[in-house]
């Protein structure tokens, strides 16, 4: 019979706490892909002044259960003349990317002193990066060893974008961590509770402001010149980060590689069952991972003004996993608003924007960024 | 002759696309919140709701078979219809009155008629034909089954359909 203090000892708590934190964050987005496709019905009916899903459950609330259902239960079908090895791990290669996304975000400040995130890598941007551009391989898989038109166009269309889009994903944040000067998500986000969030540097500190407001209880509340001049490219790189990631996630207005009414389903086309809803899911679980970067990265991740982090008690590490969720939350209504309003890119406008547009303004943005640095430093 | 159509100037903000998107997703919204607060009411909950006290006099629903006032049959079983519908969908079984009958002029009536509403396109034409007034198409226009053998209406259930019309045509009447 082991002791307590076994489950104490140092790495054996690093060990059971790191399992917990994993399964815990995997219930939690698993549970928020389905009810983030809930979420894309309601919201597509609204703005379309219809009703959406109300039958099952309130509200359709039960709806996602009855939707899984469905879908395990439909035949799994493989069609003839496919490669039958790709085929089958192609679903998987698209969701697991997603997921593995989520184990260097800090989706919390800490909870009874253990910190909030599975995996405290120094590396944590890389790690994103490296893995999230993996999701290509899924949808490439699937497009060829469909071994129909439709599928390999939605999969070359998708490699092509996906290519272009990184680029101007990874340049777009290199500002940011000019600024913080590290790659560590967590520092990251502690440097945005220190010193104010990416796209609203305004926080309460004291002192060199250019703006300064007192509130109730004697904290300060101001823009010194540093942050201001730096506001210029954060914001930049807001818009490019957030574009790019809408073309990483094929979302609407760049989602040529599914393109219903060009390519029937794009590259699943020739998938069923729980095939065709790992593709669903995992296209959804790319979206929440990619939620979760914007708001780690430019909307300060876990932290709200005047909210004490979780050294200050359970409560408030829970307050702080909770207004996590909440901005991520705020990103996938974003993302839904914006399918429904837009309408889908032509390739070649695709790519011009690509290559012609966000490529230089990252780029330039870099610059401009380092230039303003220089300035604050002389 | 082609004719050559000019290419509007575009200003460099709206050849950003911003004004566009920002009013396209201000538009969005607004919808958005009007249903989420209940202003906009456009769907009716179907088998909750129903439009059927809205329904025209001229709806043209089922078809169904008809009595007169006397609760008698007014259809003759003269086989227009059957021979009128487009999709065939009519099947009578036309049955002779013996002749010791009071009604014996009426000489045939309908031992069986089927209408298959799978078939059926709600034309019309059977009502149009009809020189006895008997088929009338009516308000209903739920028709579902669990079976092929279900959507075949057969006399029984066109009566049930089709109740009592009052009318001009009085074939059963002995001063005609």
């Amino acid at each position: 019979m082991p002791s307590l203090d076994l489950f104490l000892q140092p790495e054996i708590f690093l060990v059971w706490t790191a399992a917990l934190k994993t399964l815990v964050i995997l219930g939690v987005v698993l549970t928020m892909v389905a009810y983030s496709v809930w979420a894309e019905r309601k919201v597509s009916a609204f703005i379309q002044d219809r009703i959406g899903p109300n039958r099952v459950g309130w509200a359709g609330l039960i709806q996602p259960v009855a939707d899984g259902v469905k879908l395990l239960l439909k035949e799994n079908f493989v069609p003839g003349g496919v490669n039958k090895f790709f085929f089958s791990i192609a679903p998987s290669l698209a969701m697991i990317p997603a997921i593995l996304v989520l184990a260097v975000l800090p989706f919390g400040s800490s909870l009874f002193g253990v910190p909030m995130v599975i995996a405290n890598l120094d590396i944590g941007v890389l790690w994103v990066f490296a893995v999230s551009s993996l999701g290509v391989y899924g949808i490439v898989l699937a497009g060829w060893a469909s071994n129909s038109k439709y599928p390999f166009l939605g999969g070359i269309r998708s490699s092509s974008q996906m290519i272009s889009y990184e680029l101007s994903l990874g340049l777009s944040v290199v500002p940011v961590f000019m600024i913080t000067g590290t790659l560590n998500l967590g520092e990251i986000v502690q440097y945005q509770v220190d010193n104010g969030w990416m796209v609203f540097p305004a926080w309460f500190r004291s002192g060199g402001g250019l703006l300064e407001f007192t509130t109730d209880n004697g904290s300060m509340f101001g823009l010194d010149l540093g942050q201001t001049l730096l506001w210029i490219p954060m914001m930049v790189s807001f818009v490019i980060f957030m574009i790019a990631m809408f073309a990483e996630t094929n979302r609407v207005p760049f989602d040529l590689p599914e393109a219903e009414q060009e390519l029937v389903g794009g590259y699943h086309t020739e998938y069923s069952s729980m095939r065709f809803a790992l593709f669903f899911l995992g296209e959804y679980a790319a979206m929440i991972a990619g939620a979760g970067v914007i708001v780690t990265l430019f909307l300060g991740g876990w932290s709200m003004p005047f909210v004490p982090d979780g050294s200050q008690g359970w409560f408030w590490g829970l307050v702080n996993i909770g207004t996590f969720f909440a901005k991520v939350a705020a990103i996938i209504f974003f993302f839904l608003w914006v399918r429904w309003t837009l309408p889908r890119f032509r390739f070649d406008q695709l790519m011009k924007l690509g290559w012609y547009v966000f490529f230089e303004v990252a780029l330039v943005n870099i610059f401009l960024t380092a230039g303003i640095l220089a300035y604050l430093q002389s | 002759m082609a004719t050559i159509v000019q290419r509007p100037k575009l200003s460099l903000l709206e050849r950003s696309y911003f004004p566009a998107i920002l009013g396209g997703l201000w538009i969005t919204i607004k919808h958005f919140f009007k249903m989420l607060f209940g202003q906009t009411k456009v769907t009716m909950q179907y088998p909750e709701q129903k439009w059927d006290s809205a329904m025209p006099e001229w709806y043209r629903g089922a078809p169904t078979l008809v009595k007169d006032e006397h609760d008698r049959e007014r259809c003759v079983a003269c086989q227009l219809c059957e021979f009128i519908c487009p999709p065939r969908a009519i099947t009578i079984k036309p049955g002779e009155l013996p002749g010791d009958n009071r009604w014996s002029k009426v000489e045939k009536y309908p031992e069986k008629f089927d209408i298959d509403m799978i078939r059926c396109i709600y034309c019309g034409l059977c009502e149009e034909v009809c020189p006895e007034q008997a088929i009338f198409l009516r308000k209903d226009y739920s028709i579902t089954g669990l079976t092929r053998a279900e959507m075949v209406h057969d006399k029984e259930k066109l009566y049930e359909l089709g109740g009592v019309m009052h009318g001009l045509v009085h074939k059963w009447n002995e001063k005609k």
